[in-house]
């Protein structure tokens, strides 16, 4: 991707910087699609209509949405730290931003095609609980700082199951990028890992189940890390009006929205990549049997997105279904369940792929 | 099952006159049974506890100003309030044995101090709690006597006694408006 | 060094989304855990009271609506019921079926907002939209009957304000076919779900002689395994023609008083409204609604305190009378007012996400409690 820019403009910053960028773009026209889908999913479950009267079936509603936000007061209160309360939206979108920096979005681009790329996300996204401590502190609000430390207990906690589940995965399949993951998984969908991956025999039979519970390990976990129902304590409407973002308003609030709805597809990105095929396509390319060679990156874009966007759904029904649990079952599920789960299942695979 | 009448002579054997006032039962509904504002709280327990009544259940305490003063004219000739009481009824009933009595103490508007029955049915907690608020009814021996409905810094000012008026400011604000 | 810890104290309220109202907890926390819970209250206080005594006994109807403010009709009854015991009025036949089915309709429209926003206090927000949408149902029936959805000043001394409309009948008739499916929905959604059952069974346990001295009345009692129900320990109106149950908390999931059969019994009270609705509705007498009542209503002197089974619990009103034009003072005795006193005793030790789930599971209403 770099060397087709660098070729094409000359210049290696400015290749950069569009390249960095795009992801970018990316990000916003998902979120501002995810926010009105968000909407009108939850509508639909409850027998309403949603939004319908900013354009066609209020299709353009996020856009007024933005541009009311974009106008409102930036209110910082009295007793805040005002640095680290301008800082922590930033730091929050920062966080869920970088890891999109690896992620491959089609064969020919991915932001960095790093030989790390699934340790780098795991790494960086652990920015964001920084990001999210410091918006509930400086925010000198009770209701904040208790959705702070919620946060920073339930995002520290599930990220060890989440943790062990990638393991799982960088052992079977051998290596850290997550471009040669999404590789292995080409062709047809038989040879996604989630259903043995591209093993043959009896190795695959035998890894399917594991498979199977190694992603819903990762999915719940990552539920989880991104706060949404049955996991939202950290925002938890009815307890803590709104956690740590209670004293936030107008773009920085946008900002906490925008890095959440990221975020929401950044997991299921990797969720993706890591299970079910990246983005090659389940079928087979139009471009390959018609021979329009353009053809084959948009179509891995058009699946990876559509993927990727699947799985946003399926985190909007549960959260539109679910009640919500409390502190002390949500670190049960976690460290008496998931983990221990997640470990014998690391222990299994292992063996299985020494056969 | 007991009648008021009943309980009227199961509670003046066991207390005698002093403390059981009176009977009334010129009222076309419920007999008012009179008690001694600072003898409820144990005819109240044994209204509760005695076998042959179980009243285990307060329905309702409430707080009334009877404004029944009378005009007098005192030595230096200025108009005053004589004999004015405040009372509060006990709606007390049974769910055991389903009946209903109905108790009542005056207290006078100057010194207005009741018992409180607090410790014998949890109910009376609040509902003690509104009577002084409104009426400014001291009930002895109540764990949290506070101001209930209005503000804590209403003043001694108690809104439901029929000679209210509205202060002008509270709180540098204009009440009447 | 031993280290100092002190407990903070967050005010919940008025302005929280899960206090139903204007609410306020003055709540100690150590960590999550709650130390101490205080409820403070009067900031929707209207002075209720104090007009009743410069209203006329017809006047006051109106102002009952606003009480219980989700469950108009059975205020209205309960005043009227009062004053009508007092004067010895028999209102017609005809009269008392109406107000039975109105009352029993108030009922589920009640028990559905409670139920639904006990989901949200849980975190489920889906129920509530569907339970919503079948009370706006029933609020459509009191629209054709009175032209209100809300306040309706609809039952009057000796009667009612307006006779039911040609197509009152067929429209309960329909309702009661429809909203059989949506509790078996809701059952399905949240009653079973299991993370619903983990966040109420053994959450707020009110035994039952706790809560007979608490004076805690309603599904709110019934839920701690008491079956009592002025409908039929002290029926008034018609009640004893119909053929109902009470239903009682039997610790399906939990213990007997927690928040599930709270909630449960709730849950189980709507199916018996609709059944002795189903029993009413055929059999209501042709006459007028209008008892002769004079203009201006003068009580005898003398007391009487009444009682009815509303939603939330038993509704009181002690009216005394001194023979004049407006009652010399009336009581209320709202049932939320006494529910809510046990709050404090109630959610001691549990978390502060449990302590929303006891608040929602005693199901109060600020406009009664603070009149």
């Amino acid at each position: 991707m770099y060397d087709l820019l660098t070729n094409l403009l000359g210049n290696q910053i400015v290749a950069y910087v569009i390249a960095a960028s795009l992801p970018l773009i990316f990000v916003l026209t998902f979120v501002l699609f995810a926010v009105l889908a968000e909407r009108k999913v939850s509508a639909h479950m409850q027998d309403r209509l949603g939004p319908m009267r900013v354009g066609w079936h209020g299709i353009i509603q996020t856009l007024a949405d933005m541009l009311k936000l974009l106008q409102k007061e930036d209110i910082v209160p009295e007793g805040a730290d005002k640095t680290l309360f301008n800082l922590a939206p930033l730091l929050t979108f920062l966080g869920t931003y970088a890891a999109f920096a690896a992620i491959p979005f089609a064969g020919i681009y991915v932001g960095s095609s790093t030989a790390i790329g699934i340790y780098y996300v795991t790494a960086v996204s652990g920015l964001v609980v920084a990001g999210l401590l410091l918006a509930g502190w400086a925010s000198d609000n009770k209701y904040s700082l208790y959705g702070a430390m919620r946060t920073a207990a339930q995002i520290v906690s599930y990220e060890i199951p989440t943790a062990i589940a990638i393991l799982t995965m960088v052992m079977v399949s051998g290596t850290l990028s997550l471009m040669k993951i999404s590789d292995m998984q080409t062709a047809h969908f038989w040879n996604w890992w989630i259903l043995g991956g591209p093993e043959t025999g009896i190795v695959k039979f035998l890894l399917i189940p594991f498979m199977i519970i190694t992603f819903l390990i990762y999915y719940i976990s990552s539920l989880a890390e991104v706060n949404r129902t049955p996991f939202d304590l950290p925002e938890a409407e009815s307890e803590l009006v709104s956690g740590y973002h209670t004293e936030y308003s107008g773009m920085k609030f946008a900002f906490f929205f925008l890095a959440e709805y990221a975020n929401m597809f950044a997991v299921s990105a990797i969720a993706v990549t890591l299970f079910l095929g990246g983005f090659h396509s389940p079928i087979g390319y139009l471009g390959h049997s018609l021979g329009i060679d353009w053809l084959v990156p948009v179509e891995q874009f058009f699946w990876f997105t559509f993927k990727g966007t699947a799985l946003v759904f399926v985190q909007m029904w549960l959260r539109w279904t679910l009640p919500r649990v409390r502190v002390d079952q949500l670190m049960v599920i976690c460290w008496k369940y998931l983990i221990p789960y997640a470990v014998v299942n690391l222990i299994i695979v292992g063996i299985i792929t020494l056969l | 099952m007991k009648t008021p009448e009943e309980v009227y002579n199961i509670l003046k054997e066991k207390f005698g006159e002093d403390v059981i006032l009176s009977y009334d039962d010129s009222q076309p509904v419920e007999p008012v049974i009179s008690v001694d504002p600072l003898k409820i709280h144990e005819v109240g327990k044994f209204l509760r506890d005695d076998e042959n009544l179980l009243f285990d259940s307060l329905m309702v305490l409430s707080g009334v100003d009877d404004f029944n003063g009378k005009k007098v004219k005192d030595e230096e000739g200025n108009m005053k309030e004589e004999g004015r009481t405040l009372s509060v009824y006990y709606n007390l009933h049974s769910m055991k044995l389903n009946h209903k009595v109905l108790v009542k103490v005056s207290t006078p508007i100057e010194d207005p101090k009741v018992e409180s029955v607090e410790h014998v049915w949890r109910t009376a907690d609040w509902h003690e709690r509104e009577a002084y608020d409104m009426y400014g009814i001291i009930f002895l021996n109540h764990h949290d006597l506070r101001r209930i409905l209005m503000p804590d810094d209403w003043g001694e000012r108690y809104p439901l006694r029929k000679d209210y008026e509205d202060p002008e400011y509270y709180n540098g604000m204009k009440v009447p408006y | 060094m031993a280290l100092k810890t002190e407990e903070l104290v967050l005010n919940m309220g008025p302005q929280h989304p899960s206090t139903h109202g204007v609410l306020r907890l003055l709540v100690e926390l150590d960590g999550e855990l709650v130390v101490n819970v205080k409820p403070i209250i009067g900031y929707l206080h209207r002075c209720f009271e104090k007009h009743c005594e410069a209203l006329s006994y017809n006047q006051i109807v109106p102002y009952t609506d606003r009480l219980d403010y989700l469950a108009s009709m059975s205020n209205n009854l309960s005043y009227v019921m009062g004053v009508e015991k007092l004067m010895g009025i028999q209102v017609p036949e005809r009269v008392e079926y109406i107000r039975v089915i109105m009352a029993e309709l108030q009922r589920i429209a009640s028990h559905t907002v409670a139920l639904g926003t006990y989901g949200l206090d849980i975190g489920a927000f889906t129920p509530f939209l569907f339970l919503f949408r079948d009370r706006e149902k029933i609020l459509d029936i009191f629209e054709a009957t009175c032209g209100a959805r809300l306040l309706y000043n609809y039952i009057w001394v000796g009667g009612l304000s307006h006779d039911i409309p040609d197509e009152f009948v067929p429209m309960v008739k329909k309702f009661i076919k429809e909203f059989r499916p949506t509790i078996e929905e809701v059952n399905e959604l949240l009653s079973f779900n299991k993370i619903f059952i983990e966040r109420t069974a053994n959450i707020g346990v009110l035994p039952p002689d706790t809560a007979i001295n608490y004076g805690i009345t309603g599904p709110s009692l019934r839920g701690s395994g008491i079956k009592w129900d002025l409908r039929k320990n002290d029926p008034y109106s018609i009640y004893d023609r119909f053929e109902f149950d009470i239903p009682v908390g039997e610790g399906k999931v939990g213990t007997v008083g927690d928040s599930w059969d709270r909630y449960w019994v709730r849950m189980l009270e709507m199916e018996q409204s609709l059944r002795i609705i189903e029993q009413a509705i055929d059999n209501i007498p042709d006459g007028d609604v209008h008892e002769m009542v004079p203009k201006r209503i003068k009580a005898p002197k003398g007391n009487v305190y009444v009682r009815a089974e509303n939603p939330k619990g038993e509704l009181g009103f002690f009216i005394l009378s001194d023979g004049k034009n407006n009652p010399f003072r009336v009581k209320v005795r709202p049932p939320s007012f006494v529910n809510l006193s046990v709050l404090g005793e109630l959610s001691k030790g549990y978390l502060v996400a449990d302590l929303i789930a006891i608040l929602g599971s005693l199901d109060i209403v600020l406009g009664e409690i603070d009149r």
